[in-house]
């Protein structure tokens, strides 16, 4: 479960699991929501480089841990995103709120 | 009836179960040769109705969950029934963003993606009896027959 979660400086990149589902949302939440507040984290990154299936529980992940950052003036990103969890993001609409990638940052930015 | 074909589940409503009643549902799907992208709606759909069922329905407590589907053609329908607390007002619970459970950062999409990827979605439901959520799909790759 720490394997997920890289702390570099006051950013936080999130390893998200192969299916992100409400069982595994609620795993992520807490680990993430302590690494938040003890690190003082101002920027997330979350990276679905193995995730291959997610429904709107991971959005609601998502939502919150931009809140707590948004809250704070930080930024939260999605790195290697595929076509189908594009898809989740898009018909959820929190593309609106975060920068979205299909591969890492310095690569094709999706709309 | 050739054509049609049918299987049913039974689980407890934890949470560990969702991702079991994702592949059981897929797997069964697979014999109308879908393609990856309907294998992946179905899935989401199914999770959301699931996911309803354990957190809404049952609101935590262990209890069982029932699915039930039923290949026609090349139609699939999937029933997720629990006999949980019932949905006072269905309307209004289909409506995107709305959700009673803000604080536990429930999106409010369940059954907005349950629209949007199937092709048809009914509920009912009684307060205080449980809640049926009705789906269809239709595959429209040419299926493999059924084996005799």
């Amino acid at each position: 479960m720490e394997d997920c979660f890289k702390v570099t400086g006051r950013n936080l990149t999130i390893i998200m699991p192969c299916e992100l589902d409400h069982h595994n949302a609620e795993k992520l939440k807490t680990g993430a929501d302590r690494i938040i507040q003890s690190r003082n984290i101002r920027s997330i990154v979350f990276d679905f480089g193995k995730t291959n299936f997610m429904d709107s529980s991971g959005i609601g992940m998502i939502m919150g841990r931009y809140k707590m950052i948004h809250f704070m003036g930080g930024k939260v990103m999605a790195i290697r995103v595929n076509q189908r969890i594009r898809r989740i993001l898009t018909l959820s609409g929190v593309y609106k709120v975060m920068e979205i990638y299909e591969g890492l940052p310095q690569q094709s930015k999706l709309s | 009836m050739k054509d049609t074909n049918e299987m049913k589940l039974e689980f407890d409503s934890r949470s560990c179960n969702e991702g079991f009643a994702r592949v059981a549902v897929a797997s069964f799907l697979s014999q109308l040769n879908p393609t990856l992208e309907e294998v992946a709606d179905v899935k989401t759909a199914l999770s959301e109705a699931v996911t309803n069922a354990i957190i809404h329905g049952y609101e935590g407590r262990v209890e069982k969950v029932y699915i039930e589907c039923q290949i026609k053609d090349r139609e699939m329908t999937v029933a997720v029934i629990d006999h949980g607390c019932g949905i006072p007002d269905v309307e209004k619970a289909m409506e995107p963003l709305y959700t009673t459970k803000e604080e536990e950062e429930r999106a409010g999409m369940g059954f907005a993606f349950m629209e949007a990827f199937m092709d048809e979605v009914f509920v009912e439901s009684e307060v205080g009896k449980g809640t049926k959520v009705i789906m269809k799909k239709k595959i429209n790759r040419v299926p493999h027959q059924f084996e005799e």
